[in-house]
Parts: C-alpha cells; structure tokens; sequence
C-alpha cells in the first residue's frame, strides 16, 4: 500500500492533482463558510451552473475555457446578486432561470462548435488528475486574493451574515460588500470546477461548513476547520479513486456525503447521550442542541 | 414641562408610509426629545414595524420626512441604537456575546479599519451595562431569549447612540426578564433618549415616561396618560385594553407628572 502510494506521488499528475485539491478546498472553506452562514446556497448553485455558458462561449469564439467560465460567472454572480438585492420577492425564480439558461447557452454553444470537443465532460464532471501546473499557480492566485478580501472586510461580512439590518443601520454598504462576497464566490467555482466539476461544486463548498459549524464557536475557526475537512475529503476521494479506478470528483463527493452523515450520525447519538446524563442546570445549552436542527438549509 | 429648551433628537413631519400601493402610515407626525423616554402601543398590524422602517431609513415615506438630529433618516441613522424585534435565528451560528455586540462600533469603524483598544473599551463598558460582560465569551446560540436581548442593547449601546430605538424589547421574554429589562431601560434613559415600541401595554405604561398609540394614525401628547379618545381610536374598546391589566393609574383621567424632569 505505502509502495503504490509512493508510486502514485512519481507521477506529475498524481502531485498535481493532491496540490490542486489542497488549494481548492481552501477556497471552498472560507467562502463556503459564509455561503452557508448567509444561506445563500442557491445563488451558488446558479453561478456554479451558469458558468457552464462561458465554457461554451469560449469554445465557440475559440478561447481559453476557463477564462470563459471566470468572466461568465463573474457576471452571472453580478447579475444574480443584484437580482437578489432589488427584487425582494422571486429572486430565487429569477436565479433559477438564469442558472438554467446559462447551462443551455453554453450546451448550444458547443453544438454549433465543429470538431472533437474531447475534454467537455471535465468541465461538468471535474478533472483533477489533469490539472496542469499553470492551472496551479492560477489557483494559488485567486486562493490569495480571496484570503485578502475576506481578511480585510471581515467584521463587515461576519455582520451581514448575522444580522442584515442592523449592519445596513449602522451605515455599512451591505450592497458592496453583497456584491464582493458573490464575486469571491464565483472565483470558487471557477477553481472547484476543475477538481469536481460544475455539477458537485455546491457539495463541496457546503458540506465541510455544515460539518464545522457545530464543531466551533467562531466563524473564523469555521473557515479553518472547513478547509481541513476539505482537504481531508478531497485526499481521501482523490486516493479511493486512484485505488478502485473510479471517476475521482464523483468519488470526492461521495466521500463528503459519508463524511456528513457521519457526522450526523455522531451528533444525533451525542445529543441523546446527553439528554440522559446531563444534570438540570444545563439546559439551557441542551436548548440550543434541539434547535440545531430547525434551520432549512 | 417645557420642551422648548430641551434639543429634538428625532423629528417625523406628516409622515405617510407603506407599500406599493398600500399606505400603512397616515400623517405621522412626532417629536422626539433629549432624555424623553416615550413607549409606542398598538394593535398588531397598526404600524408599528413600518415606523420602524421609516426611522431607520430602511423604508422612504411615500409623503412626508424624517429627521435624525435635523439629518436625513439615511444618514442621520447611525445616531440611533437600534434593538431588532427578537427573532428566531440560526442558534448554530458560530459567533460569541463579545463579537456580537463589537458589531456596534461598525459605525464609527469604517470599512478597511480594525477594531481600537478605545473600541474594546466601549463594547466591554456595554456589556457590563447590561451585565452581560461576563457571558462574553458564550455562543450567542446557547443564551437565553432575554439574555439575547441584553446583548442586543449592549450592541445597540456601543454604538454610543443618542437615541435607543427598540422594537417590541420583550416580545417572547419570559416575565421575570421582562421586568428586569424594562428596569435595565428605566436606569439607561438617565443618559440616553429612549423609544420603544411594544403591544404589551401593561409593561410599557408602567416604566416609560410618556405613551403614544399607534394603529395607522398616531395619538401622541407628549404626556403619560393613555387618554380614552386614544384608546378608541386605537383599540375601539378601552375595556379590552383593561382587560390586559393595564395599571389603574395609566388611565386615570386626571394627569400625574410622577417621574418626569
């Protein structure tokens, strides 16, 4: 076993595909923890979605795919965040359009491309065995750039993801800061679609805060613990699959899926564990236990 | 009592408010004074919630105007504390007493800028306001409901405001913390102007210093009686209101000025 690892890490790809997955989940643990704490799930699947118009754009005017999908999510997060921010009711009727029309777009895109579009499917389905190193640094680059936004305008983003109103009464521009979150947002997707694919972006960017929000006490320590449930995730994923032969962002996921019902799992026998051998004057913490479920993501 | 002499904090003109095409609001018109403490009664759906709205900027009058220390609501609002109507929130959310009432200084802490020591300073003399300082380090989710609702006047407080605005203050508190945070607000007007706006009649007329009714139209004298044109207008029966255990002083019909300055 340790033999076929060592021999797997001979591999460019194999190196490639381990960096690549560390990066990623490093983004999805910290915009992923505020997507979550803002409940604003959906907005991202329409994003993650609707890039898949630039990648069709792209092969249709004959350019860089990716740069396709960053500019088209870029300005579908824009569209859709504005849409969210002036039309109080039907937003999400709004952003489930355009997360449809996007993908469409992008599908007729591609069919009226002649010649061989071989490597279409990584686009939905994820490619991270076969991500070159210029990809690399481009993802470093925009792991940094969203460290350094979330650093600088953090106690602004913390307070709109508490309490919106109170933000906007102290006078925070909480359209700006809105419209910043959802930019960042989009640069996520566009990293994690290399890994995972357009399809399973959402799992990956909701499924470690969903596990580290009940494990930590500040959103900080969230963004931290998400990342490292990430990369325990995309590890594991990546090796099962290298291993069983299987299609690795699926594997990814599927991973992320265990590692979140186990983690209900363990909640759920905590919690009536507790139930039995907590003493009175802790109920007000057991309170707060029971409600933990109340909240529809 | 003349009010002349002491400074207007908040000032509505002729305010008419509501939404699309449904107007909620009729003629408003109210004067907020330094040091008043004035308590806001009314039925559910009256218009309680879109006053609040309206004063703080966050809905404009389809007629009429605000002023916040003779600024606009937009502007003039960072003047006020405001203390949100409990809601039910995510007890799940990662965020401690002290991060939640540090929220307060965002208005005098711009973008770009960090929290100071002078900050630190003024959040923790909030929460010791309240007696809250030693839950600082708790989860929000794991407080209270009326313990919440300290932290939220500590929030409010560390915005160093000229007027606290609370809406419904002790809506799904239990009745023990209820009196305790009326006595809380009752110690804070000594500094701070103070507007509440509650459904809980009872509460309100024992601790603020002047009442008002408000359902579509307000009924304001600046005075502490509920007059019994105001609660006809308002309720339609001043036996139903009774009937809730309004104290028998609140609707005496001669004026006592006990408690004013």
């Amino acid at each position: 076993m340790i033999d076929s690892v060592i021999d797997a890490l001979q591999f460019d790809f194999m190196r490639n595909a381990l960096l690549a997955g560390v990066l990623v989940s490093i983004a999805c643990g910290i915009i992923g923890t505020l997507v979550v704490i803002n409940r604003i799930v959906f907005i991202s699947g329409g994003i993650a979605h609707a890039a898949y118009g630039g990648v069709g754009l792209a092969y249709f005017f004959n350019f860089d795919p990716i740069l396709g999908a960053i500019t088209f999510s870029l300005a579908s997060a824009l569209g859709m965040g504005l849409v969210q921010r002036t039309t109080r009711q039907r937003s999400d009727t709004i952003i489930g359009v355009l997360w449809a029309v996007g993908m469409a777009l992008g599908i007729i895109l591609i069919d009226l491309t002649p010649g061989y579009k071989a490597d279409l499917l990584s686009y939905l389905f994820g490619s991270i065995l076969s991500v070159p190193t210029s990809d690399l640094w481009l993802m470093l680059a925009l792991n940094l750039i969203i460290l350094a936004a979330v650093t600088v305008l953090f106690k602004e983003l913390l307070a709109l993801s508490f309490d919106e109103t109170f933000t906007t009464v102290a006078n925070v521009p909480v359209n700006v800061i809105y419209l910043v979150l959802v930019v960042l947002i989009a640069l996520t997707v566009v990293m994690t679609m290399r890994v995972v694919g357009l399809i399973m972006v959402i799992a990956l960017l909701t499924i470690p805060p969903a596990i580290s929000e009940h494990l930590v006490r500040h959103v900080q320590q969230m963004m931290i613990v998400s990342s490292i449930i990430g990369v325990v995730f995309t590890m594991t994923g990546l090796w099962l699959s290298y291993f069983l032969n299987l299609t690795s962002g699926a594997t990814i996921i599927l991973v992320a899926g265990c590692g979140y019902l186990l983690s209900l799992t363990i909640r759920f026998a905590l919690r009536s564990w507790q139930s039995r051998h907590v003493p009175v004057d802790a109920v007000a913490a057991e309170d707060s236990l029971t409600s933990v479920e109340t909240p529809v993501r | 009592m003349s009010m002349q002499s002491v400074p207007e904090v908040l000032s509505i003109q002729h305010v008419w408010a509501g939404y699309d095409h449904e107007t909620i609001l009729e003629d408003i018109t109210l004067s907020v004074y330094e040091h008043d403490f004035i308590g806001l009664i009314g039925p559910n759906g009256g218009g309680k919630t879109t006053l609040v709205k309206v004063i703080l900027g966050l809905l404009r009058p389809q007629r009429g105007e605000v002023r916040i220390l003779g600024q606009r609501a937009r502007i003039g609002r960072r003047f006020i504390g405001y203390v949100p109507q409990l809601a039910e929130f995510d007890r799940a959310f990662p965020i401690s007493v002290w991060e939640v009432a540090c929220m307060g200084r965002l208005v005098r802490r711009g973008l770009f800028r960090r929290y100071t020591a002078a900050d630190n300073a003024i959040v923790e003399m909030a929460l010791r306001r309240v007696a809250m300082l030693e839950y600082r380090h708790r989860p929000i989710g794991t407080l209270s409901t009326g313990q919440r609702q300290r932290v939220y006047i500590a929030r409010a407080l560390a915005t160093e405001p000229t007027l606290l605005l609370l809406d419904e203050p002790t809506a799904s508190v239990d009745p023990e913390m209820r009196t305790s945070i009326y006595e809380l607000l009752q110690m804070l007007n000594q500094q701070i102007t103070i507007m509440l706006i509650s459904h809980d009649v009872g509460a309100i007329a024992t601790y603020v210093k002047t009442v008002g009714c408000l359902n579509r139209r307000l009924y304001y004298h600046h005075e502490r009686q509920i007059t019994s044109e105001m609660l006809e207008a308002v309720y339609r029966c001043p036996i139903d209101l009774i009937a809730h255990g309004v104290p028998h002083r609140v609707v005496a019909p001669h004026p006592q000025q006990k408690g004013e300055q």
